[in-house]
This record gives structure tokens, C-alpha cells and sequence, in this order.
């Protein structure tokens, strides 16, 4: 089962080798993982998609850590999730207006468009550039290129909302 | 401003953690720092093997309560402190190891003597620094002892470059806030599970308090005594806790598990309330997870959160420093009074007289080992810092020694450490000068680091060390015997070593005991040297097996209490 854990870290050097190795350990396999600034200075956001059974004991070894400040994991219907994706398809002139018009239902915008092929991207969902992908295929996907998985938490609704906004 | 070098720099540092000794070897790049080290107050004990300096390390760190240092060189250096580091992760000893690493611009190269040491060490210890500015030295040195130190207990290593070492820099004394976001070891226990813990205590008909290594680590043991004395709870204290409650008590069990007492492994089995506290469900305590204990609520106290719910999943789970929380639950208790427990009391005494641990010395057949751990005992009066190798040795010293004290006890517990006992003697004794050491090693475990004995010799550190020749791995041929038909694969170690010249060609004085009637003539002689490192080799039945036992992975509730004798928990 997937799992997307969002560990908030230290901007230091080695620490992006920490986690992943405390995952390795347990031979859980890394399905993508994104690492970038987060709010605060000096401070890292690592999103992890992750395949295991459970994580709980991992968050805790993964607190273990020094440099890891805090570990929430998203739950799908509670979380927003995106990734990036650069695809190239094989499309001669003859196909290209097939492939644009795909391209739009999805909001995909090409980005370099050559002799035989072209190049697309877009954002979103991760089902829904799942979906695109796969209507690509039939024309010949020659590369590709995703970004790891990115999610936040939604804000809860109504009571149950802890979020406060930070000035 | 005066600038001062990077190892100048470490140095000082090192000094404003009042560090009084560091143990290592020295080699091209960490030779900047060695430099220093003869103008500053700082003893260095020279080892002869990094794995040596790392034990030692151990040891002192596990005498006195305090960080210990050890210090080795790039590559091989670094390497051979892996075992050390591995060790004192397992068994949260807190020391603080300073390699050397080829130049910056060198790392990453294949550079002579490069290891990738912060790698290689990541998973071993509790955190690891590669230092690529001599400016952060205090502050990196400062933190390493705090972390080190706090929270659950462990290694931390500090890598430095040469280059590093050598770099001159403007000294400044490290912040006095650490800057350490991730890392807030929780102190106090939450005060309604404290309640929700005592209210369990009052009421529970057969409860065990079931501690081990945190209490210890913590200072708690005058906590945990208050708190068995007011309760009247029977207590069992791991291995890797011996000594954190008095064996002389009335409510003492002894250890648990594999080869802990009959009693202490049947009251857990049998009891409805386990109170258990810097312990960590070990499997050598637990046997089938899934039959210990299978009727008790538990509480279970630790400082690190990872430990709750690992193996147990605990009614009342208590995150907070072993002290202070046996103190909260003192206070909590207050003056109630203790439920009567009579019956169950009552049990624990008939167990206790039914299934003592035992052994039999015939006083013309071969020694055997548990005779003379118990001769040492009675002769030193008990008032011993204890060390042990890992084996059935280990095993009768934890089971045959009565501890009344924390911190006389020294062992490999978690990794399983062959090797450990002599250059943790050395480093115990270098930490408490003013009290006896005496290892009791396997002739296996001794000759994987007995050249620390010249250490010893050279440094004029008065350990005394009891080898117990049996002349096998004698833990492999037990489980031999008991689980591979006696097929005795790579377990014997023959019989060519001359232990009495091997200790004097050390620089020790050696005695040797072949029958009984020797054995406490040899300690009484290796206690009236005082001026060598004593090895006293006693030549024991290698015949002689460790019980109680609970074959690995088996359930508790049958144990072995002798050869053929299995008791089956009523
Ligand atoms: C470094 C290391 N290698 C191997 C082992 C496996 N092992 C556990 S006990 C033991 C035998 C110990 O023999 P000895 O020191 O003679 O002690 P005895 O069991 O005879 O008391 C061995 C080989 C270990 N624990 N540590």
C-alpha cells in the first residue's frame, strides 16, 4: 500500500540520506520523493511516497532523527497532491492537432514541438496526469520525465479545523 | 585577533566539556590533533586497536555515568570503530568519537586512507558530524556531548578533514543555546498517565516491575526502590540492568528471559500487571512476543517513543526520563496503602524455593565457571566493578553475582560484543581509579582483544581479568549440543595457549586455578597485586551448560530449568 508521509526537516547536509536510509533499512520501497525549501528559512519539506504495510514505527525512527523536526502523514482524501510531468510523444505533422487536442482537455501546454515529436507538460492530480499519460501512449511516448509527488494538508472544515493562519 | 588552529580549536572544545581522558590510536590524519593534545589537561590512554579505544570509551562512559571519548584515524582507523559505535547504539552508551578524515579536497577521490566515514557510521550511532568549517567546531562538539548524553543515551561521531584541522580560526566558546529544532528528549511523564499507572499499580493482584538499562542510565535507582519499597511490587532487572535494584532485596527476582531465573520468567508469565521501565521488550527477554506475558496490562515507561509499542503495545504507554517518572509515580502513590498481595508474594517464594539457580561443584571434578564467579564475589565482598565478555560466561556472571548496585556492571547486551570485557575493563578503571575491575572474559571473547592488556600494563591500569579456559566457544557448543546433534562445527579452540606467559609477555602478572581447591588461592593472589594488570586463567569444565534456558524464539512458559528438565508454567 502507498503512503504519503510529509517530513518537515533541517536544511543540512546528509539529512535527505537519513530518511531515505532508515527506509531502505526496513526494504521499503521509495515510489517518489520530492525535497524542496518549505516556509520557514532554512528549513526543508521532504514529501515521501512510500510502500509499506505501516508506517507508525518508521515515523518514530524517523523522529529519532536529529535533524527531522516533524512527520504528518496525508492521508488522500485529507491532502492535496500534485506532480509534473514532461512527457515527449512521437507526432509527425500529420498528428500533431490529435495530440493538442488531448493536450487541452488536460490543460497540458506543449513546450518544445519539433519535426517529429513533441513536447508536453503538465500538472495536477497525479490520477489525472496518470489518465493523460495514457492516452498519449497509442500516438509513442519516446521520454518522460515526472516530478516526485508534492502534497499538503487540506484545511479541515468547520470544528474540527487546528489550522491557524501564520502572519 | 590571535587565530588558532581548527585542532586547537577541538581541543579546547573538548576541555569545555571537561572531558578528562580520550582513548584512540593516531595516524596521518588525525596526527594535527595529537599535536595539542600533549599541552592540554586531557589524558590520552593509547589503545591498541580502535575497537580497543571505542570499548574503552564504553567502559568509562558505563562506570561513570559520563561521556566517554575515543578518537582514531581516517579509513581503517574509522572502520574499526564501527564495532564500538554499533555496540554503544544498542546499549545507549553515550561517547563521542573524533575521526580524522583526508583533506577536503581529497574526499570523494579514493584518497589515501579515505573511508566514507559519516556513511559507513550513519546507521551506528545516534548522529554523526562531517565538520567542513573549523568555525563550527564548538558548536558541533557541544552538541555532539548534548545529544550524546540526553534523551535516550548514545554514540555521536565527529568527522574532520585534515585540512580542517589544520585551517586557523578565530576561537569563540560554542552558543549557549543549541540550535537543535529536531531534537527535544521529552523529560516528564504525562501526569494523567502517571495516574492512570498508579491507579493500575493499586489494584493489580500480581503485578511485576520489569526494568532494565534506562533506569540505570538515568540515575532512577534510588526512584525504583522508593517505589517497590511503597508498593511491595517484585521487581526483575534485565541484563542490561543488574544492579539498578539490590539482587539482596526481599522483592528482587533476578533477571528475565533466555537465561534469566525460573521465578522472574514465570511471574511475568503469570502476572496481570507488568510495570516496565527503560526496558525495551527485547527478544531475549520475550521469547514469542506473542506469549509473554499474556495476561498483563502493561505500563511501559522510556525516553525514547520509538520503544513504546515496538513489540507491546502498552494500556498505559509513559514517554519521559526513567527518574523522573519513577518519581512522579512515587509521588502519585503517595502514602496508599499496599493491596494485600499475600497470595501472590506467597508464589513468587515458592517458586524461588523450588527452582533456584543451581549448580554443582564436586570439589575434586573440573571447576566450574559459576563456583568461581561466586568465589570472586564472596572474596571481593561483592565491592567490584563487573565486567563480562559475551557467552555462557556472560551469562552465569549476570546470573551468579549478586548486584546491589548500579553502574558495577558492564556488559555487551545488545550487539553481543566478543572482544568487549577487557577494553571495557581498562576504560572502567581509568573512570574510577579507586575501585576494583574485575572482567570475567571467555577464552574466545579474550583472545579477540587481549592486546589491550598491554594498554593496561603500559598505562599502569590495575585491572584484573579472569579468563575461563574451557577451550570452546562454549555458548556455540551448548547450542550444539542442544540444537545440531552435537555436531561441533568451528567451536573449538583447542588447547595451545599458555594464558600465564601470554599475560606476562604483556606486562601482566598471570596466575593460573586448574581444580577447585586453586580457585580462591588465584583470587586472593590477583587481588594482592597492585603494581600489573592481573589475568587469572581458570582452566573450567567445558562440559558445563547455561540454565535456565529458553530455547530462541520459544515461549516462556516453558523453560529449561536443567539438562532434560522442562518446567512447564502451572
Ligand atoms: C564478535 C562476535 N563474533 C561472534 C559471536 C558469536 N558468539 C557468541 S558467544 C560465542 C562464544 C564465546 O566464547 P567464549 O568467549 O569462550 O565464552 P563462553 O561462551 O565459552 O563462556 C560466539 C562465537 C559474537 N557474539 N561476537
Amino acid at each position: 500500500m502507498y503512503r504519503t508521509l510529509s517530513v518537515f526537516v533541517e536544511d543540512r547536509p546528509g539529512v535527505l540520506a537519513r530518511v531515505a536510509s532508515l527506509l531502505a533499512r526496513r526494504g521499503f520501497n521509495i515510489r517518489s520523493l520530492a525535497v524542496g525549501p518549505s516556509h520557514e528559512e532554512g528549513m526543508s519539506k521532504m514529501t515521501i511516497v512510500v510502500e509499506a504495510p505501516e508506517l507508525e514505527q518508521v515515523k518514530k525512527q524517523l523522529h529519532k532523527l536529529v535533524n527531522v523536526v516533524k512527520i504528518t502523514e496525508l492521508e488522500p482524501d485529507r491532502s492535496l497532491e500534485r506532480e509534473i510531468m514532461l512527457v515527449r510523444v512521437s507526432a509527425p505533422p500529420g498528428r500533431r492537432s490529435e495530440v493538442l487536442e488531448i493536450a487541452d482537455i488536460f490543460k497540458a501546454t506543449p513546450v518544445d514541438v519539433g519535426h517529429s515529436s513533441m513536447c508536453l507538460q503538465v500538472a495536477g492530480d497525479p490520477g489525472k496526469i496518470n489518465d493523460f499519460l495514457e492516452l498519449l501512449r497509442p500516438f509513442g511516448v519516446v521520454d518522460l520525465a515526472k516530478s516526485g509527488r508534492i502534497a499538503l494538508a487540506r484545511e479541515l472544515k468547520g470544528k474540527e479545523s487546528k489550522l491557524r493562519a501564520v502572519n | 585577533m590571535s587565530t588558532i588552529s581548527g585542532a586547537e580549536a577541538l581541543i579546547k572544545a573538548l576541555e569545555a566539556e571537561d572531558v578528562d581522558v580520550a582513548f584512540g590510536v593516531p595516524g596521518g590524519a588525525i596526527l594535527p590533533l595529537y599535536d595539542p593534545l600533549l599541552d592540554s589537561s586531557i589524558r590520552h590512554v593509547l589503545a591498541r586497536h580502535e575497537q580497543g579505544a571505542g570499548h574503552m570509551a564504553e567502559g568509562y562512559a558505563w562506570a561513570t555515568g559520563r561521556v566517554g571519548v575515543c578518537i582514531a584515524t581516517s579509513g581503517p582507523g574509522a572502520t574499526n570503530l564501527v564495532t564500538p559505535l554499533a555496540d554503544a547504539l544498542m546499549d545507549s552508551v553515550p561517547i563521542v568519537a573524533i575521526t580524522g578524515q583526508v583533506p577536503t579536497w581529497a574526499v570523494g577521490n579514493d584518497a589515501f586512507q579515505e573511508a566514507y566515514t559519516t556513511g559507513i557510521t550513519m546507521p551506528a550511532t545516534k548522529h554523526n558530524y562531517f565538520v567542513t568549517n573549523p568555525d563550527d567546531l564548538p558548536d558541533v562538539v557541544h552538541e555532539a556531548f548534548h545529544i550524546a548524553a540526553t534523551g535516550r543515551p548514545g554514540p555521536v561521531l565527529i568527522d574532520v578533514p585534515k585540512d580542517i584541522l589544520n585551517a586557523q580560526m578565530t576561537w569563540h566558546s560554542a552558543a549557549t543555546e543549541l540550535d537543535l529544532p529536531g531534537y527535544r528528549p521529552t523529560v516528564d511523564g504525562h501526569p494523567r498517565r502517571v495516574k492512570e499507572a498508579v491507579e493500575l499499580m493499586a489494584n493489580a493482584r500480581r503485578p511485576v516491575l520489569y526494568v532494565g538499562g534506562g533506569v540505570i542510565k538515568a540515575g532512577g535507582s534510588e526512584a525504583l526502590l522508593e517505589l517497590a519499597n511503597r508498593t511491595g511490587i517484585p521487581v526483575t532487572t534485565t541484563l542490561m540492568g543488574r544492579g539498578c535494584f539490590p539482587d539482596s532485596h526481599p522483592l528482587a527476582m533476578g533477571m528475565p528471559g533466555m537465561h534469566g531465573t525460573y521465578t522472574a520468567i514465570t511471574a511475568i508469565q503469570k502476572s496481570d500487571l507488568l510495570i516496565a521501565v527503560g526496558v525495551r521488550f527485547d527478544d531475549r527477554v520475550t521469547g514469542d512476543p506473542t506469549k509473554f506475558a499474556p495476561s498483563a496490562q502493561v505500563v511501559h515507561v522510556d525516553v525514547d517513543p520509538a520503544e513504546i509499542g515496538k513489540v507491546r503495545t502498552p494500556e498505559v504507554p509513559i514517554v519521559g526520563d526513567a527518574r523522573r517518572v519513577l518519581e512522579q509515580l512515587v509521588e502519585a502513590w503517595g502514602s496508599r496503602q499496599q493491596p494485600d498481595r499475600t497470595d501472590w508474594i506467597e508464589q513468587i517464594r515458592t517458586w524461588q524455593r523450588e527452582h533456584p539457580l543451581s549448580y554443582d561443584q564436586q570439589p575434586d571434578g573440573p571447576i566450574k565457571q559459576q563456583y568461581v564467579v561466586e568465589e570472586i564475589h564472596r572474596i571481593t565482598g561483592g565491592d567490584a566493578i563487573v565486567v563480562a565478555g559475551v557467552g555462557q560466561h556472560q551469562m552465569w556472571t549476570s546470573q551468579f553475582w549478586k548486584f546491589d548496585d548500579p553502574r558495577k556492571w558492564i556488559n555487551s547486551g545488545g550487539l553481543g560484543t566478543m572482544g568487549f570485557a577487557v577494553p571495557a575493563a581498562i576504560g572502567a578503571a581509568v573512570g574510577k581509579p579507586d575501585e576494583l575491575v574485575y572482567a570475567i572474559d571467555g577464552d574466545g571473547c579474550f583472545q579477540m582483544t587481549s592486546q589491550e592488556l598491554i594498554t593496561a600494563a603500559e598505562e599502569g591500569i590495575p585491572v584484573k581479568i579472569a579468563v575461563m579456559n574451557n577451550s570452546v566457544y562454549g555458548m556455540v557448543t551448548q547450542w550444539q549440543r542442544l540444537f545440531y546433534n552435537e555436531r561441533y562445527s568451528a567451536s573449538q579452540l583447542g588447547s595451545k595457549v599458555d594464558y600465564v606467559m601470554l599475560a606476562e609477555a604483556m606486562g601482566c602478572a598471570g596466575i593460573r586455578a586448574t581444580t577447585p581447591d586453586e580457585v580462591a588461592p588465584a583470587i586472593e593472589r590477583s587481588l594482592a597485586i597492585d603494581d600489573r594488570p592481573v589475568v587469572v586463567e581458570f582452566v573450567v569444565d567445558p562440559e558445563e551448560m547455561v540454565f535456565p534456558m529458553i530455547p530462541s524464539g520459544g515461549s516462556n512458559d516453558e523453560v529449561i530449568v536443567a539438562p532434560g528438565k522442562t518446567v512447564v508454567a502451572p
